[in-house]
């Protein structure tokens, strides 16, 4: 089939950026979407053209790295589903595809289609873990855990941190991110200690980012690869007003700014 | 060359049950105050990697750690489906150290150090706790424990998992830790980064050069000791199972400084993956090993049958081959058995799919035994994954599946402290050699990978710094120190000459020419002409490489045909190390089958007089034959016998 | 105590927070508002007497409107600063963006908004200041009536009363949302419950012009 795309060039994070139109004429309904766009750049290198720059790694909708804007959607038409996990047999001959990186103040764009997401490395730095050492771990099966209690954690742990759900925001929040880890943590018993403390740091963090704020428009969760639901950040909201209550500490006075 | 493992003592009076207690005994220890002296490099985020640098933080050492990936939670660890073994016993089902041990060494052909393995069933225990303590939200049952299945190579149920996602969750339990370190400033964390070249000052590993990949920019970093996780090398094949980036330059550079390479011809061939479908495709999808569980492997009986809908196919005309062959062990006889069997059949023609290049996989039997709703709990995210691929219902239609490059048993050589054969270069996770022998059995990687992070190498490196020290061998080494910069030269030269080659043909093209090489001469199947034609196919296709190498753009930008051009063109050099091992072995092991040497019934056939080596390559020059070391391997707990799954 | 309420201020989920607690407010007062409006099916009598008895008791009409004035002024303040902060977020906008979940009313809240505080201003100086047109402290029911009877005025209140319909779909889900009322067993009732507060108060609100128009209410 054939498709034609229009896709969003810049040499780096200063060059203004445009998009470039190109017509890949013959493409496999059985490729994926980035086996079409890699097409697409060998096509370029034989014109002596730098190819379109995309973060891809595992192609198996697991590590999270790629990530692109198709037509509007994160990672594409297909729900529950990564760009790298997209066939093109969801397209139609004679398509027109727009292609764009992530857009969000704490995203800058890097080259092409590639942005820098440091921005939740740091959210989870802040505070998404559980503080033990190496070597202090008491038996595995000493802490019994309801199976729905870990399985609910589970779901919140699948986030592959991808940003799908900052991009989808009409707001640029990062708030199913943040949530989902948030969650994830706080459901377990090993994570209770650190509760309070976790949610307002992490908190604190996604707001120094630049993320914008959660106004409930449930893009995020509709375009979350994973499935993440709103649930989660009703439940921050719920941990981080009752942080808020029990001490006003937990919000650092002056957050990491990087 | 002696090659000496290091291993601690193991007699009648020193039982391998107390080796590692009595070796962590008597390393030497660094003092709490003293280690925030020492920086340590680790190359890899993975779970090798990610562990190993957060619990080195943890002690107070100075980490640099580097990724080439845009954050260390992506590490291709996060990959692993199925699950991670550990001999905890929970089910009672007669599971122990020993037997996983045994298991492993046996599962991997009986080629592996029995000391190493033995250390690493017992450190699987750990590895739970370890997992469980982080927050790892493994598998449980209704009463609230931890909940094991079932994998290739084993009869008893020993590994947990966290639905078809155990690596990931692994993972990031081991990026929450480090995460945490980079907070408290004792990992400096650098990603986008790219190791170039190890820097080796006095025989000592001292640290890397580096290709930050969003600038170009080339930078030495200067270290106490460097530590590699940098992952194994099954993309010199060009479609595995291995992530888009994941690259054998890191140890490949290594061992140009001097590390031996040791057993490169030892690949996993994973059986269960997504049959190729076309000239486009970048990368094959594994499913996960823990499908056989349920699934039930056939081929029709007879070739004309092949074209066939499966399901209009009846009972009697299904050959459940792997059940047929293997009653004891059925579906769930280890990796290397499954794939060759899968080759066999498709050799028969009885292969099925529009290439005759897959088998089935087949649910229905569970699906009436279990009900589609326990399938789906256990497979749900595999099944919608093969659907997306596949656009084929497996809930409806049996799977197809084919075998896949998967996992490099072979990497690194080191000794039991996982240090290689250059004092201060440690190396763990795939990137070494050491645990799995000639194959490894599903749910091993993570555990070793852990293992060696979490619980090894704290010890050995904190042994290694403080004899160094004790010896003045560690001495300040300045930025301009003429060996920095010499390495520093030599990798800019490495990279101005993949710029300036100007030819026509791109990365991708000899990659996936290296590729097909590879699969054809080196693949499931070796023969002493097909790797010698590999051997003449290899240094040719290298030398076209360096004549017609097309790459635009800038070396100083994020540039991605330079990076590939640069793991090509290792992978290049390090796919003739690896027939010429291959060539070298005339015996089968594993997942090194030569078909010289198979038993009547086409079993892999051991040569246990000749081959009981680890086969440990010294780089010698870069037109010159490498030179063949061997650590020769002793069983004194484990009965050498002809492997069988019978 | 002040300290901390700055910082939880500070975060756009203090911000939602606050949006939230005034709204339910709002809602309250909304509710309440239209109940005592509807006694104007009941007659003259009763909604001129209902409107005096209230004016009887200035204490609590003033604490209520000082409540009432205070939450306008919260959930105004957090939406601004919401918006300028979302607007932030996002330098470079999509060439091209599709709806994935969100609605025309999660959209338009803040267009809503706006429209709903002109509307606040117009329907103070007309119900209860009485600068537009003839009006009579005493006789409440003749104020609606005869204000309702010019079309362009009712025509404004209709208007508004759909704008604020469209506000209170997305607000009442919201609202828990925000606050942490989410449950797989109970989401279903968050849409039930702001489509039907949404229909009640435009329903409600609406009767009134709608039947002075056709002339049921004379």
């Amino acid at each position: 089939m054939k498709i034609t795309l229009h896709v969003w060039r810049q040499s780096d994070a200063k060059d203004k950026g445009h998009f470039e139109k190109y017509v890949h004429p013959n493409v496999s309904p059985d490729s994926s979407f980035l086996e079409m766009l890699d097409e697409v750049n060998e096509d370029l290198l034989s014109q002596n053209k730098e190819p379109i720059a995309f973060d891809n790694d595992c192609r198996e909708g697991i590590c999270g790295a790629c990530g692109m804007v198709i037509n509007g959607a994160p990672h594409g038409p297909q729900r529950l589903t990564t760009t790298c996990q997209l066939h093109m047999r969801k397209f139609k001959d004679g398509d027109e595809v727009w292609i764009e990186p992530w857009r969000a103040k704490a995203f800058p764009v890097i080259r092409d289609l590639i942005v820098d997401r440091g921005a939740m490395d740091r959210i989870i730095e802040a505070g998404g873990y559980i503080s033990i050492n190496t070597q202090n771990a008491q038996d595995a099966n000493a802490l019994p855990i309801p199976k729905p209690v870990a399985d609910k954690a589970m779901d919140a742990a699948t986030c592959i941190g991808c940003g799908a759900c900052v991009a989808a925001c009409p707001n640029a929040a990062a708030m199913l991110f943040t949530s989902a880890k948030v969650s994830h943590l706080g459901l377990l018993p090993q994570g209770q200690p650190e509760r309070a403390r976790r949610v307002g740091n992490m908190v604190a963090q996604m707001e120094a980012e630049g993320f914008g704020g959660c106004t409930n428009h449930g893009d995020c969760a509709e375009a979350c690869p994973k499935g993440i639901g709103l649930e989660f950040i009703a439940r921050m909201n719920r941990d981080f007003f009752g942080a808020m209550l029990k001490s006003p500490d937990h919000i650092p006075a002056r957050w990491k700014r990087r | 060359m002696e090659l000496k493992s290091n291993a601690p003592l193991i007699d009648a009076q020193h039982p391998i049950a107390t080796a590692w207690e009595r070796h962590r005994f008597n390393m030497k220890l660094v003092n709490p105050a003293n280690k925030r002296k020492y920086s340590v490099i680790v190359v890899g985020t993975g779970l090798a990697g990610a562990s190993a640098a957060a619990t080195l933080a943890e002690l107070g050492y100075n980490i640099k750690a580097f990724c080439f990936q845009d954050s260390p939670r992506r590490a291709h660890s996060i990959a692993a489906q199925g699950g991670i073994n550990a001999a905890k016993d929970y089910p009672g089902d007669g599971d122990s150290v020993f037997r996983l041990f045994y298991d492993t060494v046996k599962g991997g052909d009986y080629r592996s150090r029995e000391a190493n393995v033995y250390r690493l069933a017992q450190l699987s225990l750990n590895i739970i706790d370890q997992a469980v303590g982080q927050g790892v939200p493994l598998a449980r049952e209704y009463g609230g424990l931890l909940s094991n299945r079932s994998f290739g190579g084993a009869q008893v149920s020993r590994t947990f998992y966290a639905r078809g996602q155990t690596g990931q969750q692994l993972l990031l339990g081991a990026y929450q830790a480090l995460a945490r370190q980079i907070e408290a400033n004792k990992v400096e964390m650098h990603v986008r980064t790219e190791m170039m070249d190890l820097i080796v000052i006095d025989g000592r590993a001292r640290g890397i050069v580096s290709r930050n990949l969003v600038t170009g920019a080339l930078e030495a970093h200067i270290a106490d000791a460097v530590v590699l996780a940098s992952g194994g090398y099954g993309n010199v094949y060009f479609l595995s199972t291995n992530a888009m980036a994941s690259n054998g330059s890191a140890a490949w550079r290594a061992y140009r400084r001097g590390a031996l390479f040791a057993n490169p011809c030892y690949t996993q061939i994973h059986p269960t993956c997504i049959p190729v479908h076309g000239e486009h495709q970048s990368k094959l999808t594994l499913m996960s090993e823990s499908l056989r569980n349920d699934g039930r492997v056939w081929v029709p009986k007879k070739a004309e049958d092949c074209g066939k809908n499966p399901n209009t196919i009846p009972e009697e005309d299904r050959d459940y081959y792997l059940e047929r062959k293997y009653p004891s062990f059925g579906n769930l006889v280890p990796r290397d058995v499954a794939s060759r069997n899968a080759k066999m059949v498709c050799d028969e023609g009885r292969g099925v799919g529009a290439t005759k290049l897959g088998v089935y996989l087949d649910f229905s039997d569970a699906i009436n035994r279990l009900g589609k709703h326990v399938v789906e709990e256990r497979y749900g995210n595999l099944f919608e994954m093969y659907e997306r691929i596949t656009d084929e219902d497996p809930y409806k239609t049996p799977m197809r599946i084919f075998p896949a490059v998967h996992y490099t048993m072979g990497g690194l050589w080191v000794d039991y402290n996982l240090q290689s054969n250059i004092p201060g270069l440690f190396v763990l996770g795939e990137a070494n050699f050491s645990d799995h022998g000639a194959n490894r059995l599903g749910a091993s990687a993570l555990m070793q990978g852990l293992a060696d992070g979490y619980f090894v190498i704290p010890y050995t490196l904190g042994h290694y710094l403080a004899t160094a020290t004790v010896d003045k061998a560690l001495p300040k080494i300045a930025e301009d120190h003429e060996a920095v910069v010499a390495t520093l030269d030599e990798v800019k030269a490495r990279v101005d000459q993949l710029m300036s080659i100007g030819g026509s043909r791109t990365p991708d093209s000899f990659h996936k020419e290296l590729g097909k090489i590879m699969w054809e001469h080196v693949g499931m199947g070796r023969t002493e002409a097909g790797l010698k034609t590999a051997l003449e196919l290899i240094p040719k296709l290298r030398a076209e490489f360096y004549k017609d190498l097309k790459v635009v753009g800038a070396a100083e930008s994020l540039n991605i045909t330079l990076e590939k051009a640069a793991r090509v063109a290792d992978f290049l050099e390090l796919a003739e190390l690896m027939a010429r091992d291959a060539l070298n072995r005339a015996e089968s092991c594993g997942g090194h089958f030569r078909e010289e040497s198979q038993t009547e019934e086409g079993e892999a056939k051991r040569d246990d007089e000749q081959f009981s080596y680890v086969a440990a390559w010294a780089f010698k020059g870069a037109d010159e034959a490498p030179e063949l070391h061997k650590e020769a391997l002793t069983f004194d707990h484990v009965k050498l016998t002809q492997r069988s799954y019978k | 105590m002040s300290k901390r309420n700055l910082a939880f201020y500070d975060t756009t989920i203090g911000k939602k927070a606050v949006m939230a607690v005034s709204g339910l407010i709002l809602i309250g007062f909304i509710i309440g508002h239209m109940l005592g409006n509807l006694q104007i099916f009941m007659g003259a009598d009763k909604l001129n007497a209902y409107a005096h008895l209230l004016h009887s008791m200035q204490g609590p009409l003033w604490g209520a409107r000082l409540v009432i004035i205070a939450a306008l002024i919260a959930h105004f303040w957090s939406a601004i600063s919401l918006t300028l902060r979302n607007r932030a977020a996002r330098p470079v906008q999509y060439q091209r963006k599709a709806d994935l979940a969100t609605t025309y009313a999660a959209k338009t809240m803040i267009f809503g908004g706006i429209i709903l505080a002109l509307f606040i201003v117009f329907h103070l100086a007309h119900l209860t200041l009485g600068e537009i047109g003839e009006f009579d402290p005493a006789n409440v029911y003749a104020n609606v009536v005869a204000g309702f009877q010019v079309q362009w005025i009712a025509g404004f209140y209709i208007l508004a009363q759909a704008a604020l319909a469209l506000h209170l779909y997305h607000g009442a889900w919201s609202f828990l949302q925000t606050l942490g009322a989410n449950h797989a067993k109970y989401n279903h009732l968050r849409k039930a419950f702001s489509i039907a507060l949404a229909l009640a108060v435009a329903v409600g609100n609406i009767s009134i012009p709608v039947a002075v128009l056709s002339g049921f209410l004379k």
